[in-house]
Formats: C-alpha cells, structure tokens, sequence
C-alpha cells in the first residue's frame, strides 16, 4: 500500500509543475493591468508604465515564471494589488474562515447524507424512501443561490435567527464569545450548503446500498444463516460505504476552495469571495495563487481519494 | 452425523412459488413434489427458466415473503421449513443445508478475506473459538483441493481464479457438514477441465458427510456423470423423474426425449441437432390448464393430452407427467438415437 501511495505523490510532481505554468500563462493572458482602474484615471500614463516597469511586469514570461516560483518557495506568493498585503496573509485569513464552514458543512452533509441514504434504501420502494427522494430530485432542481437567498431571507430577515453576513460580530469578545459569534455566523450557510451536499450522497448511497442488498454476496451471506442485520453490518455498509470514501477527498478540497455562491450571498470573507474580487481588480498575483491553490487541491484531493481507496477496498492496492 | 437409514430426510410436497408481477402472483414453481435421500445426488434439469433456480431458493427461504406465495410443504428432518420465521430458518441455513451458487465471481464479497468469509458460517451455527475456526477454515481449504491453504486463506476474492472462487465457495456450503447441499449450476461459470475437478469434489464431499445433494443443472453431461436421480422439469413442473439410467437410458416425456436429442451426439456426426421448436411461455402467459409442453410438439393431437396431466408411475418409481408420451414421436421419423450413448 506504501508503494501506492508513493507512486502517486511522485505522479503529483510533474503535474504540480504543469499546472502553475499553466496558471502562470493563463492570468497573464487576461486583459487589463492591475494599475489603470486603481489610479487616477487623468494620470500620466507614462506613470503607469513606470509602475509595470517596477513591477516587472515587462519582462520576458518565463522570467517573471521563474521570479514567482523562486518566490513561491520562500513562502512569499507576493503582495496583493488590491489589498496592499501578502497573499500569504490574505490566503490565511480567508482560509481559516473557508476552513471553519467548510468542516462545520462537512460534518452536516456527511451526518445527515449517510442516515438518510442507508434509510431510504433500507425501506426500499416504500413510502419513506419516496419522501426521501422527492426530497433530493427537488432540491436538485431548485439553483442553490435561489436557496440560499430564500434561506438567507427567510432565516435571516424575517425570522431573524441568524447573521446574514461577515464572519464574525465586531461586537464578540473574549475566545468563548469569538468562538460562539463565529459558530452563530457559519450556522446557516453551513445548514443551506449541506442540505445541498446531502443530495449527492444521498443519492448515491441508496443506489449502492440498494445494489448491494441483491447482490450475489449478499445472498451468499444469507443462505451461510447470518441474520439481516447482521448483513447490514458486515456486508452491506462497507461495500456501498466504498463510492462514497472515494469522493470524500474531492468533496473536503472543493470545500476548502471556498463555494462562491455562498460566501457572495453571505458575504462571508472566505476563499471564494477573494477569488472572486481579485478577478474583478485584475489582482494577478492572488489569482494566480489561488488558482494555483485550487489545482493543488484538487490533486490533493485525488491523492486523498485514491489512499482512502486503497484502504478500504482490497482491489486497488497495488501488489 | 453418519445416519445409518437411507429414508428420505428431505420432502418436498406439491410445493408451488407465485412471484407478484405488475400487482398479481404467477407461479414460476407449480405443485413439485420431490424427495431426496442420504448418500445421494439428484439433478434437476431443465432450461433456463424452467423454475429450477427458484426451487433452490425456495428451500433455502431466500425469497422476499412480500414479492412471492409459497404453498405446500418442505419437510426437512422432521420440520416444516415453509413454517419457520425468519429466526428458525437461519439456524436452518448454513448449518443443515449450504448452498453453493452458480457464479463464484460475484458470490463472495469483494472486500472479505477468504478466510473471514468461510469463518462467518462457523460463527453463527458453532461455538468453536477464532483458533478452532482457522484450523476448520485450513482443513477446509484442504478439503476443496486448495493447494497453499494458508496462503488462500489470507487473500481476497479478486486474488483468485474462478475455479478456486467456486471451491471457496464449496468450502462455505460445507463447514458446518450439512445434511442438504442444494448445488445451483456449481459448475456453469468454469470451463470443462475445472467443471470435472468441482465435480469431483462434490462427490468426495458427499462421500465424506453423507450428505444428499440436489445438483441444479441445465447440462446433461453433468448429470450423466453424477446423478443417481433425476427430477426433469419444465415450466415449473417436473416432467419427469427418475433413476439416471431410467432418464437417460428409458426416457418416455417428449421434453425429456427432446432435450436429450438436442444434445450433440459423437456417432451421429451427419445428424443435424434437434431442435425443440417455439419457446417457454413467459409466467404470465402459462396456459392454465393442459399440458404445458404440448404447444411445442404439435403434432401430437390433443387427445393425446391429458386435460389435467398428472405424474403416472411407469414402474419402478420411475414418474412421468401427462399420457402423451405414449403417442410421441419425433415428427421427421428419424430413428431416435440420442441420449443412450451418453452414459
């Protein structure tokens, strides 16, 4: 299992390298500079040329390529246009907001999606199975900002139990009320997101549980005499437990990209909500760490899937 | 375990199963009636949807009680199965009857160790301790011609061949020594040189647990090479019963004589195969009354028929269902030569 995993975290170098220049080229081909929309629009534009000149921004691609990687390895992703600080500062504030309703919706959609799909496909064809899945095919169908919109007037404004937006209230104090104000603002983006994320899993746990309960083995176990629930237990959770163990690793780091539309109706300062404002100010050097960010989390996330794989089912390990 | 009397221990009486389709019960398995004795082999055959499957897992109780009707009587040493709840029937399964299933590539469950899998029977239906179940697991493997027991012991499913799969599977149907292994066309998934050797485990087993074994099976070569009864079944009605000699040697049912036909012959080489013509009726197009096989041999005339064919001892135990066999012929005259090589 070790080789495994080595050989796919050795897989990951080359295609770390691949994807900055990738990154690196792509934000350079977009249109504008990071200076014509910030200064006075009656400047000089000489001025302008004299700022891209310092910033380097004349040189050759692959020298201002090789600048930020020599950067990047000192852990200096460098300084944000918009916000006059470094991106590493940024990305960590951001991150850890990101990080928080990330987990917190995580720990909703895993603690209410398992239960949920082991029962409806433990009442197969029954009455409680057909609310569940008028349940899924309905929130499937409905946009999810329109949810959170809904959600966010319905809880927010007119019921008024919850903060609509920010992070955490300017008005917390101490660690527990810092603790509690930010638990208070994570609780309904956290709850909207994982009625969202249920579906999936949902979905597809009662189709594989249900799979599982005809198939052949299972069979086998009940003509060895073992009792149904007991099958359950042994033989049912496990296997269909597989698909979804494997996209638990994509799921954590598509969390922890930050969902755009949650943090934009919830004005909440996370990852999403930066990326999203640096492609709107040109702030280069974010975007390209973020996106840099969001491609090494991606494989992260493959590399994650592939070791739960590994663990759980025998078939993958490499021999 | 070894029972001196060869009486019957298994009886199965005019046991019908209806499954629900679309809102209504249509019989796949209708009035069979059949016994099986210690020390012996008997083979059900008949094509495929001929309801033998179905009669296995009636027996077994494998059915949902809410998708199918089951009437009559099972009676297995001294029970009623089809009386038993859930609870009685699992001390039932496993332990006095295993089964071994037709295809060992999905039979086991993918993510178990060999041993685990062979274990999990023991646990339910013994008290031995981890160690006592190992050695029974390591005897086992022995048993089904695992060359490296140890070794098999520890791996999973994916790791192994067919062939070994199904012998695992054998080992599973076997480790408590039930009285009844109900084989499921053990051998239909392997390729000839590995269907001999399962046989021949079969076999040994049975030797070793007197054990009686029902060997479910569209392959008459099979039978011929095991069987000491056969049970020929059509439509999910047997058709015909009896010792194998009597079947393959003295078949009287046109089914019988048909499929035996239908097999190809070493010495017949400018023979074309015989073909039955049209096909089994789907259950819900089961034609209430009459005889079941007789629109596919038209050309016996209905007098010929039974309204209500009955099983008819033709002599020593020898059952064949409905009178027609008396008139049958096979309809290009061809001299009848099929099937009596084939011991």
């Amino acid at each position: 299992m070790w080789k495994t995993i080595l050989r796919r975290v050795l897989i990951m170098i080359p295609e770390l390298i691949i994807l900055s220049i990738l990154v690196f080229l792509l934000a350079k081909a977009m249109p504008g500079d990071p200076f014509t929309g910030s200064i006075n629009p009656r400047a000089d534009p000489a001025q302008i040329h004299h700022l891209m000149a310092i910033h380097g921004l004349y040189d050759p691609w692959y020298q201002q390529y090789w600048n930020w990687v020599a950067h990047l390895f000192h852990g200096d992703l460098g300084m944000s246009y918009e916000y006059q600080e470094p991106v590493v500062d940024l990305i960590q504030q951001r991150g850890a907001n990101t990080l928080w309703l990330a987990l917190f919706t995580m720990v909703l959609t895993y603690g209410i999606g398992l239960p949920l799909g082991m029962y409806a496909a433990h009442h197969e064809g029954k009455l409680q199975d057909t609310l569940v899945r008028v349940y899924t095919y309905v929130t499937m169908s409905i946009p999810f900002f329109v949810v959170l919109v809904i959600g966010i007037w319905i809880f927010g404004y007119a019921l008024n139990w919850f903060p609509t937006s920010g992070s955490v209230s300017a008005q917390a104090s101490g660690l527990g009320g810092t603790v509690l104000s930010r638990l208070d603002h994570i609780i309904l983006p956290g709850l909207l997101g994982a009625l969202f994320g249920t579906v999936n899993i949902v979905q597809y746990l009662r189709s594989e549980v249900i799979d599982a309960k005809h198939s052949d083995y299972v069979r086998t176990a009940r003509s060895k005499g073992v009792p149904m629930k007991d099958i359950y237990r042994h033989h049912i959770f496990r296997n269909s437990l597989l698909p979804i163990a494997a996209f638990a690793g994509y799921s954590i780091t598509g969390l922890l990209g930050g969902s755009i539309f949650t943090e934009m109706v919830f004005s909440y300062p996370g990852m999403g909500l930066l990326f999203l404002n640096a492609i709107n100010f040109r702030d280069y050097t974010v975007i390209t760490a973020l996106v840099l960010l969001y491609g090494f989390l991606n494989l992260l996330g493959t590399l994650l899937s592939d070791i739960v794989l590994s663990i759980v089912d025998p078939r993958v390990r490499v021999e | 375990m070894v029972e001196t009397n060869n009486d019957q221990f298994l009886s199965i009486k005019n046991v019908s199963t209806a499954f629900k389709i679309n809102g209504q019960f249509y019989d796949a398995v209708s009035n069979v009636n059949l016994e099986v004795k210690h020390d012996e082999i008997l083979a059900i055959v008949g094509e495929s949807g001929c309801g033998k499957s179905t009669l296995a897992t009636t027996i077994m109780g494998l059915h949902d009680p809410e998708e199918t009707k089951i009437s009559g009587e099972i009676d297995f040493e001294g029970t009623d199965l089809l009386k038993l709840d859930e609870q009685g029937y699992n001390k039932v399964r496993g332990a006095k009857i295993g089964m071994i299933f037709q295809d060992p590539l999905s039979a086991l469950n993918p993510l178990k160790r060999i041993e685990d899998q062979i274990q999990e029977v023991m646990v339910y239906h013994t008290k031995m301790n981890e160690k006592q179940r190992h050695a029974r697991v390591i005897e086992l493997l022995n048993q089904v011609g695992i060359e490296d027991p140890e070794r098999t012991a520890h791996q999973f499913p994916h790791q192994l061949s067919g062939g070994m799969r199904q012998r695992i599977i054998i080992a599973i149907a076997i480790a408590c020594k039930p009285d009844l292994i109900i084989a499921d066309e053990p051998t239909t998934a392997l390729d000839v040189t590995i269907q001999a050797q399962i046989l021949d485990v079969l076999r040994d087993i049975q030797r070793e647990n007197h054990a009686g074994i029902i060997l479910i099976t569209h392959d008459l070569g099979v039978v011929a090479e095991t069987a000491d009864r056969v049970a020929v079944m059509y439509a999910g009605q047997i058709v015909e019963q009896g010792t194998a000699s009597q079947i393959f040697n003295e078949p009287k049912h046109p089914y019988t004589r048909s499929l035996l036909r239908s097999m190809p012959q070493r010495d017949n080489e400018n023979d074309e195969l015989y073909v039955i013509q049209g096909m089994v009726p789907s259950l819900q197009k089961m034609p209430k009354a009459g005889d079941r096989f007789a629109p596919r041999i038209p050309w016996i005339p209905a007098s010929a028929h039974e309204a209500q064919p009955k099983m008819h001892d033709i002599g020593d135990n020898h059952l064949v269902r409905c009178t027609c066999y008396k008139d049958f012929y096979f309809p290009d005259q061809v001299k009848e030569g099929a099937g009596h090589e084939s011991n």
